[in-house]
């Protein structure tokens, strides 16, 4: 029989099936109406599709020999390089559009050092600075995954290796990475697919739009629900057939705590391993820290001259991440308790619509009944959990599970159930995980510019909108300055959930 | 008045459980058989952890197989993972008094007087962690004799023990056990415990549960059982 309570789990099932449902609903009503794609809408399909793959290959590539030496080599500080490694993930996009713009910008590091010898300057708009954003982003998710795959290799395979004389590269190395490595590159993918902040600042026009922006321009700017949602559509058509491949990648073993396991290899000692590894190392730390540096140096300077709109939008952005972490985090634990097929299906279909996508629908549902701004803030904190629900689920399923296993029996027999089961045994014995989870989902719903982007308007704004509002004004100064308070909220929220979960009360 | 397993029958992945018992209560059973014949669903089974199958069981005449397994007059000592770890003794214990973890005075002074009833007096702010194995059986053995249930079920219990601790724990729980009335089902696979503590015995050979026998039949036992036994 089933002893534990089962309802939390179906109502969460159900809020998620409506919440996933009726934006869908909308969307296919109202595309409905519409012939086919234009010209341009063909155009925005096949560059999301263009970058996205190129954003996945490039971060693939470059991660490879970044895995491996961190795979093989302990070093001093690397324990550092594994902590910037986590960064860009918790840092709000348009925080690393600056920090990016900063060095590979027009006036940017890398372009006056161009000048100064004598060269033609890059240009970081369109698709170069899209890959580019894109590949700075999910670099180290990539590390993080294949480097999962190096340290899952038992290490009596390399003495054997060894032992007999065979090349480990071809028996060890070559079959992990062949297993691994599509895997990551089509997570990444899938994220590249939905990414809509990087396309709205690095790319646009008609050369560089992607579906995503090509949706809120249509609904923000042309009027034009019905050739949105019929984009939306294709977006979701695609987006869910590629989440139907990545649903047995595990994200979670990418997401959790570094296992730190270094094994000793009797290959690599030779001096050009030794000086492959370092460059790889250094050059990816670089690459992935100057950006960051860059979003302090620009933004301590403005901080005199923000605007005063800066604090009820650091007030709204707070409330929204809490509020999106507490429905992320009980919709996850529902979803956990309960388990099986369909829980599973729910915590995974979010993936395949994202926020944009959603955000449209609901939209469309709503326009008649209310102004959007009204609904900006409930909505962009349900939505904002709903996009970190699969992550949340996937970090706080496993732990939920070995309870069970562990102390189901005990609980059902002494009737410890229900509110009273999550207060004495689900939350002290998870704390790990759920604070991992809820951190997580803080510092994306706080970097989120998509759904607010759609409803929000001056009243409602958040910090993301008043950044954007404040480049598109070129208030660059100002600008920075709010995209360090920015990345110090999500990096603040991160660290506290974060530690409340490392922290163990008494035993 | 006792246990009635009537005509039960249940399917477990693929393997089934059938057969009737009756334990009178305040009797102290041994359960016995080959692993892997169904001792184990046995106990799950009465406990309300197995799937639901046909047939009934009954305590004082009251059908409790459609019951979950909180609301069954049934208290089970496990093989391991008897507390919480996280939570001090004092606080598990409270637990098998008022599962909302409140702990009133009264109920304090009866976890006291139990911890000191299976020597562990002064214990009750140790976490499990800190408890030797011995320890910790006996915390088990107190969190049982709180949860006021007239039907306890030890599987296997002190099988992490030494031989002469696990004989030891087990002649102290039987005691304690029989001196408060309870109706016990002990599941072991060695006889000389059976003849140690038991009036009778069930055994479940091939999922088929049989009994209770006389302790006799250990001596005395022919077909299959003696080919368990060894004779």
């Amino acid at each position: 029989m089933r002893a534990e309570t089962p309802w939390p789990g179906r109502a969460a099932i159900t809020l998620v099936a409506v919440l996933l449902v009726a934006p869908l609903a909308a969307l296919v009503w109202r595309a409905a109406g519409i012939g086919g794609l234009t010209a341009g809408d063909v155009a925005a399909l096949r560059f999301t599709l263009w970058q996205a793959l190129l954003s996945a290959l490039i971060s693939v590539a470059l991660a490879v020999p970044v895995a491996r030496a961190l795979a093989r080599r302990r070093f001093a500080g690397r324990g550092v390089v594994i902590a910037v490694l986590g960064a860009p993930f918790i840092l709000p996009v348009l925080a690393a559009v600056v920090g990016l713009l900063a060095i590979f910008g027009r006036a940017g590091l890398l372009n006056q050092g161009l000048v100064l010898l004598g060269l033609p300057r890059l240009s970081i708009y369109g698709l170069t600075g899209v890959v580019l954003a894109h590949v700075f982003l999910n670099l180290p998710l990539a590390v993080r995954m294949i480097l999962t795959g190096w340290q899952a290799i038992p290490e009596d395979r390399f003495r054997l290796a060894a032992s007999l004389g065979v090349p480990v590269r071809r028996v060890l190395e070559w079959p992990m990475l062949r297993a691994v490595v599509p895997g990551a590159a089509l997570v990444i993918f899938l994220v590249c697919l939905t990414s809509f902040t990087v396309a709205l600042t690095l790319g646009g026009g008609p050369k560089a739009t992607t579906l995503e922006l090509a949706i809120y321009q249509s609904l923000r700017f042309d009027f034009a629900p019905d050739r949105a949602a019929m984009l939306a559509l294709v977006q979701l058509g695609i987006a869910g057939g590629f989440v139907w491949l990545t649903a047995r990648v595990t994200l979670a073993q990418t997401l959790g705590p570094d296992p730190g396991r270094v094994v000793p290899r009797l290959d690599g000692r030779g001096l050009a391993a030794r000086l492959g590894d370092t460059v790889a190392v250094s050059a990816a730390l670089l690459f992935l820290a100057l950006p960051l540096a860059a979003v302090v140096a620009q933004g301590v300077p403005g901080l005199a001259a923000l605007p005063p709109a800066t604090w009820p939008a650091l007030g709204r952005t707070l409330a929204v991440a809490l509020v999106a972490t507490g429905i992320a985090i009980t919709l996850a634990l529902a979803l956990a308790g309960h388990g099986g097929r369909l829980a599973d299906l729910a915590g995974t279909l979010p993936l395949a619509l994202s926020s944009l996508v959603l955000g449209a629908g609901l939209m469309i549902l709503t326009l008649p009944l209310a102004a959007p701004a009204r609904l900006a803030l409930p909505v962009t904190a349900l939505l904002n959990a709903m996009a970190a629900l699969p992550f949340a689920l996937r970090i706080v399923a496993p732990e939920v599970a070995r309870i069970r296993a562990d102390y189901g029996r005990l609980s059902d027999m002494l009737g410890l159930r229900g509110l009273a089961r999550l207060r004495l045994l689900l939350v002290p014995l998870a704390r790990r995980p759920l604070g991992l989870a809820a951190g997580l989902a803080a510092a994306l719903s706080v970097g989120d510019l998509g759904v607010i982007a759609l409803f929000g308007d001056t009243g409602t704004q958040t910090l993301p909108l008043l950044m954007l509002s404040l480049m598109g004004a070129y208030r660059l100064e100002a600008a920075a300055a709010v995209g360090l308070i920015l990345a110090a909220c999500a990096f603040g929220l991160f660290l506290t959930f974060d530690l409340w979960g490392r922290h163990e009360p008494r035993h | 008045m006792s246990l009635v397993i009537d005509d039960l029958s249940l399917t477990w992945g693929d393997f089934t459980l059938r057969g009737s018992a009756t334990v009178p209560e305040g009797a102290t059973v041994a359960v016995i058989g080959p692993s892997g014949a169904g001792k184990s669903t046995l106990l799950a089974a009465i406990a309300g952890f197995a799937p639901p199958g046909t047939g009934r069981i009954l305590w004082q005449g009251r059908a409790i197989h459609d019951l979950p397994p909180w609301q069954r007059p049934v208290a089970v000592l496990f093989q391991d993972s008897n507390l919480f770890p996280h939570l001090d003794v004092a606080r598990n214990l409270g637990l098998a008094l008022d599962p909302r973890g409140r702990i009133s005075a009264a109920a304090r002074a009866r976890i006291d007087e139990v911890l000191a009833s299976v020597d562990l007096a002064g214990f009750g702010a140790r976490m499990p962690g800190q408890l030797s194995g011995g320890q910790l059986s006996r915390a088990g053995l107190a969190r049982v004799l709180l949860q006021d249930r007239p039907v306890v079920l030890l599987d296997e219990p002190f099988s992490a023990l030494g031989p002469g601790q696990k004989d030891e724990m087990l002649r102290l729980a039987a005691g304690h056990l029989h001196a408060a009335g309870r109706t016990v089902l002990l599941v072991t696979h060695d006889p000389d415990e059976a003849r140690a503590v038991a009036d009778g015995i069930v055994t479940v050979i091939d999922g088929v549960v049989g009994g209770p026998h006389p302790v006799a039949i250990l001596d005395d036992a022919r077909g299959p059982l003696a080919d368990y036994l060894g004779r």
